[in-house]
């Protein structure tokens, strides 16, 4: 029940004083009450959790978490590629790309 | 879909896990609050594929595994009345009580419904005036504001025959209380992004500074948890303690504002009892005076139903980290989801269930508890900070050989 999912909201009404509205889950449709998000337009993705919209979410924030995650990918490889063999710090990956070993050498965990 | 396809690219994911090696350069402890965080960082293998000595604790954030079994006694003798139609999200009906669960009411004829909304409870009471309709208003601030809606709405339209039975607890006490004890391993959280959604992370950064503790207000995706992970061991690395937020797509510092306002219209802070934690002040909402006509507990005169639990359940030192599932005795020998001993095996969200869904352990025979080496704060011996450190292992394996030898 605490789960909170992202949809797309597709109307937006007033149900005798409440804003309500029907919010797209990849195809699934639900009602959702939008009461705390009056700025919430159609098209908008909502975080709805038990019937309520309770977060707009923030196009450019999603965006820049993704962003940040690929460039630190690159930055990780770049940091990977100047470690020449026979440094002091353990391999993380063994030779397949899986990560091996912990920083404390320990076994596959 | 949207917003959670693209949080789940196994390749961003490798590379996460490779940072998260690349920095780590001692054992830390940390808890995940959240129980739908839990159930990702299981069933995806997230805690497994950490440095060794990285430890993920789950936390005591599913609110259907702490709600106190007298709560639950208390919604069974309502349900049990005839003019009652007792409406409930589906979680809570496999909750074990002290003699039986609300599924089991209900197929004995009680009228018990599931609803997906609280507005759905309304909706029932409103098209049955000549019953009462009582609904469950369990959760974490998540669900608070929903749940204050449906005492607004039936106020404001005037639906006297519905009633709500309260059992709505915090975040922030109950991570002071964990940090409070002296038992406490933990050394940095995941908050939960979602009650942070509601509430903001204003409440946090005080804890953060008088514990010393690193939170990062952390999404449910496996990208999001493992960036969650990173960056709450970076701050470890770093010795700093701050609030930090990984999931900037959903919550901001200040919150919903409106969300809050439904809320403390409806509720006002209170103590709360934690199923296998104990009471713990103010840390939780009960309705505030003029809402007091739809308190269920004064309406059929429960307030006085007190119980106790199954002793073969260690369901207090899981919600608090203490214990894995794997700790205890009758996890998947007495107690599995079908038939739950305690809370924790029942909701999705519950680290037990978590575990059991993921296959974790079962099929093995009962074995007495391990011996668990306590994981603290352990200092890298000096020079030793890129290498592998020798010193702290032992404990860490110790500690990790139930988990690896399954």
């Amino acid at each position: 029940m605490c789960l909170g999912i992202p949809g797309r909201v597709i109307e937006i009404r007033d149900d005798a004083g409440l804003p309500m509205g029907k919010v797209d889950f990849g195809g699934v449709r639900k009602e959702a009450c939008l009461a705390y998000l009056p700025e919430v337009q159609l098209g908008d993705y909502v975080i709805i959790h038990v019937g309520f919209a309770i977060s707009r979410v923030d196009e450019d924030e999603a965006l820049k978490t993704l962003e940040i995650l690929a460039t630190m990918g690159d930055l990780v490889e770049q940091e990977l590629a100047t470690m020449g063999p026979g440094m002091d710090a353990p391999a993380v990956v063994s030779d397949d790309g899986t990560p091996a070993t912990g920083a404390f050498g320990g076994a596959p965990s | 879909m949207k917003y959670l396809d693209e949080y789940r690219d196994p390749v961003l994911a490798k590379k996460l896990v490779e940072e998260i090696h690349r920095i780590t350069t001692r054992p830390w402890t940390l808890m995940e609050v959240c129980g739908g965080q839990t159930h990702t960082i299981v069933k995806q293998g997230i805690d497994e594929a950490l440095p060794a000595g990285v430890r993920m604790v789950h936390g005591p954030g599913c609110p259907v595994c702490v709600t106190p079994l007298e709560q639950i006694d208390k919604a069974l003798a309502i349900a049990t009345r005839p003019d009652v139609i007792f409406t409930s999200y589906g979680d809570m009906l496999r909750v074990p009580g002290s003699t039986t669960d609300l599924l089991a009411l209900k197929a004995r004829g009680a009228d018990v419904r599931i609803v997906y909304s609280p507005l759905d409870a309304v909706r029932i009471a409103a098209a049955n005036p000549d019953r009462q309709v009582v609904f469950f208003a369990v959760g974490f601030e998540t669900t608070a504001p929903a749940n204050a809606t449906s005492v607004a709405e039936a106020a404001r339209r005037g639906i006297d025959n519905f009633s709500v039975l309260v059992s709505h607890v915090l975040v922030p006490p109950a991570m002071i209380a964990l940090l409070e004890s002296p038992a406490n391993e933990v050394q940095a959280f995941l908050a939960a992004g979602h009650v942070c959604a509601v509430m903001g992370w204003t409440e946090y950064e005080p804890i953060a500074a008088k514990y010393r503790v690193p939170i990062v207000v952390t999404g449910f995706e496996p990208l999001d948890l493992l960036e969650g992970i990173l960056m709450a061991i970076r701050q470890l690395e770093d010795g700093r303690a701050e609030v930090e937020n990984q999931y900037a797509r959903a919550v901001k510092r200040e919150g919903v504002p409106l969300a809050q306002r439904q809320i403390f219209e409806v509720f006002e802070v209170g103590e709360r009892k934690w199923r296998g934690i104990g009471e713990i002040p103010a840390s939780g909402y009960r309705l505030r005076e003029p809402y007091a006509r739809f308190d269920a507990e004064r309406r059929f005169a429960v307030e006085d139903i007190h119980t106790r639990e199954h002793p073969a359940c260690i369901a207090g030192a899981i919600l608090t980290g203490e214990k894995t599932p794997l700790d205890c005795t009758a996890y998947g020998v007495l107690c599995f989801p079908q038939k739950p001993l305690g809370a924790p095996m029942v909701s999705s969200e519950g680290t037990c269930a978590a575990f059991f869904a993921a296959g974790r352990g079962i099929g093995t025979p009962a074995r007495p508890l391990p011996q668990v080496a306590p994981i603290g704060f352990v200092p890298a011996p000096a020079g030793t900070s890129t290498g592998p450190v020798a010193a702290p292992a032992p404990a860490v394996r110790a500690a990790s050989a139930p988990e690896a030898s399954r």
